[in-house]
Order: structure tokens, then sequence, then C-alpha cells
């Protein structure tokens, strides 16, 4: 199928509305919109960070989710805990696959989870002794541990309890730095308010830490990787690229970062943001208390590499700029290679995505290098300054869906029968069993990295794999396969 | 009566920020914009306009300041 006219994306948005009760309907309309590149402000077109309708299938998470599973969780020498009922650590755990070094139990605690373990008594009489007491034993049984992060759930704060006192009495006690996080999952209307308050956590808690301090020796080439969570090994990807462009990289935010790392930020002479939805609010802090201009760039594919390496070479001088031109120049040949290795086996092919955080917009490019086209892009929890940046992106007439639904995505996929899907577990299994290729782009469908020209690599091979597996064929059963000569017949009258 | 952060976008225009409202908008035009104050009447690309107390000596961006809705 060509790609759609905006009057038939127009209709199908309709069509698709259609099923809906009236309340309903006009709510959702708000959220689904045809790509128009003309228009400067998406708040024109979508509205977006809004509750989610009560009655459909959504899959957005929670403000514990955004906090502790995604801007705390990564930091690998604290110990993360989830304060509350065991559940939410639990099944939270090690999912999200954030990548890092060091001796786990011993120095370093990322896939390990604590928690408080709420019962009943816990929740009549309040809770903070037992924090008290949980700090205390994590600082005996793991005395490497950096600091400690409150992780709130739910009960924390319909109960009341004051766990900035106890964690002003702990730290004082252990002399270590704990830093309470109120990030209760019914904050907000999805996760990313949990990235907010987290980032104003690291804002009151951590980032003034080494004011003052001017023990550590600080370069002009001092640059922070922010909101790279090193999902398969990301941020390491990404890290090689600066440092071969002569950068060094003081910290990586989060994933496999340290707090020492992230006290230091305010130190460096750029802070370099990948997702730009859960870590703007700190490098927007840092700037404005510590003078520490931010950009944003994308590392996936190599059109987008080369576009920010150079634009991240301009805020230095001309040996770093030459030295972004020669890195560029070093991976050329192993992406040439890539592209036209994959190239002509997914030229053409139509993607459907609908993620989270950055990757709605920021994988269009690895997709176009491969020829590919992305006919359909949404975000779970955007805001409307993400949507600003998506407009460009996306060619004209696509469809924009801002937390879509489980049925709207369904028919969405029906009509527009995109020949990959991008999206996550949840989705997964649906659309695989609708025969259509499906990669889980949460983390990577257990692969990766996919960011930087090894990871594009990856990428590559990984939407391959997926297109054109042999499997796609054998989604009918074989007895209700027509039978040879029938097929060519049925094929000649169709 | 918003905290809005002003920073200097690479373009030379300034950025007004809303964090609760996730609001990036360009400043159109200022009201005083001289050595000596910065502020009054601000109007934005999209047509709203907010105000401020001239601030003297002009403030140095970026820098969070608070706006009220002008005209009404």
């Amino acid at each position: 199928m060509a790609s759609m006219t905006r009057e038939e994306t127009q209709d199908l948005i309709q069509e698709v509305l259609e099923v809906y009760p009236d309340k309903a309907k006009k709510d959702r309309a708000k959220h689904l919109a045809v790509n128009d590149q003309s228009i400067e402000q998406s708040k024109k077109c979508i509205t977006s960070n809004r509750k989610s309708l009560p009655g459909v299938m959504t899959v957005r998470g929670c403000a514990y989710a955004g906090s502790k599973g995604v801007v705390w969780g990564p930091i690998k020498d604290m110990v993360h805990i989830s304060h509350g009922p065991v559940g939410c650590g639990q099944y939270s755990r090690a999912g999200r696959r954030n990548y890092y070094v060091g001796h786990t139990g011993v120095n370093t605690f990322g896939t390990m989870n604590f928690t408080s373990d709420f019962q009943e008594k816990d929740i009549v009489f309040g809770g903070d002794k037992k924090l008290a007491k949980l700090i205390a034993e994590i600082n005996e049984l793991f005395p490497l541990v950096k600091g400690i992060s409150v992780q709130s759930e739910c009960p924390i704060g319909l109960i009341g309890d004051d766990i900035e006192a106890v964690s002003k009495k702990m730290s004082k006690e252990l002399e270590k730095p704990i830093v309470p996080v109120r990030c209760e999952g019914f904050r907000g209307v999805s996760q990313s308010l949990g990235h907010h308050i987290a980032n104003d956590a690291i804002r009151d808690w951590v980032i003034g830490n080494r004011d003052g301090d001017n023990s550590f020796e600080t370069g002009k080439y001092d640059v922070a990787v922010i909101g790279d969570y090193n999902i398969g090994g990301d941020a390491w990807a990404s890290r090689i690229l600066l440092e071969e462009m002569g950068l060094r990289v003081v910290a990586q935010w989060s994933g496999d970062g340290t707090l020492s790392e992230m006290e230091l930020t305010p130190k460096v002479k750029l802070n370099l943001i990948h997702c730009y939805r859960s870590m703007n609010y700190i490098s927007r802090f840092m700037e404005e208390k510590y003078g520490v201009p931010w950009m944003e760039y994308n590392f996936f594919g190599p059109t987008k590499i080369a576009e920010s390496l150079r634009k991240i070479a301009a805020f230095f001088d001309e040996t770093i700029q030459a030295n972004a031109e020669k890195v560029i120049e070093k991976y050329t040949a192993e992406y040439e290679a890539i592209v036209a290795k994959y190239r002509p086996r997914l030229e053409g092919k139509k993607v459907m995505l609908y993620v989270g955080g950055l990757r709605p917009r920021h994988v269009i490019g690895a997709y176009e290098d491969l020829g590919m086209e992305v006919v359909g892009t949404g975000y779970e929890f955007a805001h409307n300054d993400d949507y600003d940046r998506t407009i460009k992106e996306m060619g004209n007439a696509t469809l924009l869906y801002d937390d879509v639904t489980g049925y709207e995505f369904e028919e969405f996929v029906k009509k527009v029968k995109p020949d990959l899907i991008g999206s996550g577990i949840k989705e997964k299994y649906i659309f695989q069993k609708m025969g259509v290729p499906f990669r889980q782009m949460h983390s990577w469908d257990y692969s990766g990295p996919y960011h930087g020209y090894d990871g594009f690599a990856i990428f590559a091979r990984d939407m391959d794999m997926t297109i054109n597996n042999p499997c796609w064929k054998s989604m009918q059963a074989p007895w209700q396969k027509p039978a040879e000569g029938e097929a060519e017949a049925v094929a000649a009258a169709g | 009566m918003p905290n809005v952060m002003i920073r200097r976008k690479d373009d030379g225009g300034l950025l007004f920020y809303v964090a609760k409202k996730d609001m990036e908008e360009t400043i159109a035009t200022v009201e005083t914009d001289t050595d000596e104050a910065w502020g009054g009447e601000v109007e934005l690309t999209d047509g709203s306009r907010w105000f401020i107390d001239p601030i003297s000596p002009p403030p140095q961006f970026p820098t969070t300041l608070r706006f009220k809705r002008a005209g009404d």
C-alpha cells in the first residue's frame, strides 16, 4: 500500500473512534492526529500528558516506575529501597537491562531488590521505624554502599510517613547520603511525573553535595552523558564515540553511573542529553545554577550520529571538530557495509512505533538509513515539547497517537498494515499472533546496544531478522492453505 | 503567577519555559529591553501576553522569574 493521504489518515482516525461513546470519543479524538510538518506547535494538533480514559487499555506506568525504574534504579553503587509492599520492587526488578560493571552485592546493587516489605502493622502503626532499621541493616550488610535512596510506593504517601526525617537522621548517623524520593505511584498521570520528582530529588539531595569542593581536576573537554540508561550497553556504545573525539565523559546518567559521577556533573563544560523527557529538568537546573549549557543529541543511525557529533563538536575548539570528522570517517566504511547488506532486504518497509521517552522520534533516522519508513508514531507519556520535536521528524500525513489504547493501536495496524511494529512487551504477542513482525523497543527485545555505530549494526541485523523471518510465511495452518495449483488460480483471479 | 525559566536559544532568541505546563515558547517582543532594565509586557510567538515588573539591571539568562498574565 502506498503511503496514505491526509484525508485517508483522517478518515482512519474517525473510523477507529466510531466505537467509543460520545464523551470518550471527544476525549480520544484530541490525542490522535495526522502529522503536518508545517505546524510549529504541537498543541495545535495533539493533546498530551492527560489522564488516561478509564475503561480503555493503556500501557502507561506510574511515578514510582519513572523514578525507581528509570532515573534512580540504574545508579549502580547506591541501594534503592522500594519502600512499601514487596510487589512494586520485585516485579520490576532487573527488567530494564541497565548494564553495569561491578560485583553485584559487593560494590554494585543494580539487579538486586531491596524492599521494606510492608505488612498490615506497618500500615496501621507507620513504617518509619522499620525504614530506619532497614537503612542501618543495609549499611551493615553492604558496607561499600555509597548512598541509599528511598523510593516511596503508594501507601507511604497515603499513611503520611515522614521519610525525609528518617533519611536526614540516618544520613547523619551513617555519614552517607540518603535520599528520600516522594514518587508514590498515584502521583501524576504517568511515569513522566516520576521522572520529574526524581530529578527534583537529585537537585535537592545530590547536585549541591560538592559545591565549594575544588579537589576535582576539571578539563576543558569535560562532558556528561545525561539520559542514557545503558540498555543493553547503549551508553558504552555512545561513550566510545565521544571519547574518540577527545572529550572526557565525566558522568553517565544514569546507566552504569555512580553517585560521585552525579555529584561531579555540575563541574562539566557541556551536558549531553539523550532522553530529553526524563532528564531535561535537571539539565535546565544545572544550566541556571551552574551555567552548564546542555544540548540534545541523537545516536541512532549513521545520519543522526554524524549530525550529532558535528553539533557536539561545534561547542568545542577546532581540535575536537577535526576529531569528530575523523571519527565519522573512521566508521564510514563500517556503516556503509551494514547499509549495503541490509538496505536491499529492508527497503520500503513500513514501521509503526509506540514507545516512550525519546525513541518515537529518535529511531526514525535509523530506520530511514535502512530505507524504511516510519508511518506512525506515538508516545506513552510525552508532553507537548516532545511532540514539538516529533512533528519535524515525521513525514507528512503520518499518524501520531498519544497514549494510544490497545483497541486503537490494533485497528490502526489492521488498516495501515505496517511491515514492522516497535512497541512494548504488552503489545508484542498480540501483534505477533496477528502475523505482524514485532520488535520490543523498550529494552531492544533483549538485544542491543542500538546507540552509536556499533549499535547500528545490531539494530540493522535485528530488524532484518525480525521482518525477514521465515516464520511469517507459516502463519496459516498447512491444512488451511489452498492446495498447489489452487493457489495460483486464486492469485491469478485476485 | 507561574515560575518561568528564560534561556537563550541557539539562534539568540529567548525561550520562555514554564515547567509546570511544559510550555516552551519563544519571546516575540519585550516592552523594555535596554541596558538598564528588562521586563514589562512580554509577548510570545503564540500571541499570549505576560507581565513582569522591569528588572534593573537586566538579568543574566538563564534565570527563573515570576510572571503574571497580562491583560486580565
